[in-house]
């Protein structure tokens, strides 16, 4: 639990629908800059991914396994899981 | 139901992870809360990128893990109150909040990066430099990317070293301080050789790059994500092609859970400590960060000090005060070698956005159309920080350019879906305060 820093492996991702490979321990924000797709879009309509990395700003907010506003810089990558960027 | 500890720790970076350990050590029953999935904080964040591996991280980790402490992970706290000795934490995993009991309650939230606004700085590519670290660290693969990192700070030459390690080309390092400027702080750091050898290593990886002095990024150019910066010296101005930019300009300390039970915060912005890291509130400690910025090695110690004088150890903790005083010393003198110029406090252009979740921009708040005048102010007028951040990044901004503070913070310190708040049972469908926020308008 405390350290969930796993060498070697793979997990796959489904980021808009398309398949994301990445290393075993991988956050989630990695599958989406990894496919080069924004996270959202912004109150004016600007595209916007990740900024601060940490939890923070809350510009990497998208939609996984069906719940919305998700800050995916957080959430550890697990096999099947399913992210769609926010309109 | 109420978990209940003798010492609940707020935060697993170096500072959280050395006061729970010596709690713990001590026979003292402890809970140690994070936000983040894996313990290290910001600093020792581990991941999947080959400069995530650090010695000392692994060393504290260890100790951590022997010690009998027990570690929460994705627990978000968003409401505490001293007098009871309560506190609450949002389980996203779980979606759920989850109480717990203290006798005493160390707070080790750490620090964020201050951004400063300019133009094209919400263009994706655009991230903080610890940032672009942290994102590496959780498998953002940068092979082959062109970055340029900006901003102040030794940070800045730790992570370029880091993105270099991780397979990135360091296009150049803009560091807004002058030489002169740093020179005094070279100065300053004779007495303190491991951090001279630290500096130099970092160095040598960087063989090749370019580090210039008071040089700084006016403009990000791109139209869908970030392909170019404008940088300056003051009197020249020229691009650099980039794919990313990682910028930073200094840390900010996370006050926000000591200002809401009531610590006295200094004009400097950091908590008020005495000699065994106690706040103006008695049984509530702080250490790290939130204490004065100070670094990693400050961060350790003022743990260590917290989580002995928490669990009645004063006499070990006051062996520990002399080393902890000399790192505060080292925090001090970067500050005053790393002072932010004032050309970089006026980037922005009326267009530029400053609240990113509200899209905010400048000409909304100052200048010949609109004159805010302060912060509470430009909150109610405009949405400015009203957003699901809560003023964290803006904030610190507007603090540097206009002097504004926020003077307020109120429970819940992080949005919550608005069923978390309530007792009954909890659907998926239920609507939460982001998605609320979003159709009320």
């Amino acid at each position: 639990m405390s350290d969930l820093n796993v060498v070697g492996g793979t997990v796959t991702v489904r980021v808009n629908g398309e398949p994301v490979t990445l290393p075993q321990g991988a956050m989630l924000i990695a599958a989406l800059l990894e496919v080069g797709v924004p996270c959202r879009i912004s109150e004016s309509g600007e595209q916007r991914t990740a900024l601060c990395g940490m939890g923070i700003c809350f510009e990497c907010r998208a939609s996984v396994d069906g719940v919305p506003q998700q800050r995916t810089c957080q959430i550890v990558c697990k096999e099947g899981m399913t992210v769609e960027t926010q309109r | 139901m109420i978990r209940r500890y003798d010492i609940v720790v707020v935060g697993a970076g170096p500072a959280g992870l050395g006061a729970a350990t010596a709690a713990a050590t001590a026979g003292r029953k402890v809970a140690v809360l994070d936000d983040n999935p894996r313990v290290g904080g910001q600093i020792w964040r581990s991941g999947a990128g080959k400069s995530a591996a650090d010695r000392w991280r692994e060393q504290a980790v260890a100790a951590f893990q022997v010690s009998g402490a027990e570690l929460f992970a994705g627990r978000q706290v968003v409401d505490a109150t001293a007098s009871e000795g309560t506190l609450e934490a949002w389980f996203a995993a779980e979606h759920t909040i989850e109480s717990f009991g203290f006798e005493a309650l160390i707070l080790a939230t750490g620090a964020r990066e201050r951004f400063l606004p300019f133009p094209g700085w919400t263009l994706p590519g655009v991230f903080g430099a610890g940032g672009l670290q942290a994102l590496v660290r959780g498998g953002y693969d940068i092979r082959g990317k062109r970055v340029v990192v900006a901003g102040t700070g030794p940070l800045l030459l730790a992570v370029a070293a880091h993105l270099k390690q991780d397979g990135a080309g360091i296009v150049t390092i803009a560091e807004q301080a002058s030489m002169g400027q740093m020179a005094g702080f070279g100065v300053s750091l004779v007495a303190r050789p491991g951090k001279v050898l630290q500096g130099l290593r970092l160095r040598a990886e960087l063989s090749g790059v370019p580090y210039r002095t008071g040089c700084w990024v006016t403009a990000a150019e791109g139209s869908e994500a970030v392909t170019a910066v404008r940088l300056t010296d003051g009197s020249r101005t020229w691009t650099e092609q980039c794919d990313l930019v990682a910028c930073g300009f200094h840390l900010v300390p996370n006050t926000e859970l000591a200002f809401l039970l009531g610590c006295s915060i200094t004009q400097a912005g950091v908590v008020e400590v005495n000699a065994q890291q106690q706040t103006s509130v008695a049984g509530i400690y702080c250490a790290g960060e939130p204490a004065g910025i100070a670094g990693v090695d400050a961060a350790s110690l003022q743990g260590k000090i917290a989580g002995l004088a928490a669990a009645g150890k004063i006499e070990a903790a006051a062996k520990l005060y002399s080393r902890r005083d000399a790192e505060a010393a080292f925090g001090h003198a970067m500050s005053r070698a790393f002072a932010l110029r004032r050309e970089i406090l006026k980037l922005a252009a009326p267009d530029t956005i400053i609240c990113r979740c509200e899209d905010v921009r400048l000409g909304a708040l100052h200048g010949q159309m609109m004159d805010r005048r302060n912060w509470t102010d430009a909150k109610l007028q405009t949405r400015c920080g009203m957003g699901p951040c809560q003023g964290r990044i803006c904030g610190p901004a507007l603090e540097a350019i206009f002097g504004w503070r926020n003077a307020s913070v109120r429970p819940p310190i992080f949005p919550v879906p608005i069923s978390a708040l309530c007792s009954a049972p909890v659907q998926d469908s239920e609507v939460s305060i982001l998605e609320s926020q979003e159709s009320s308008r």
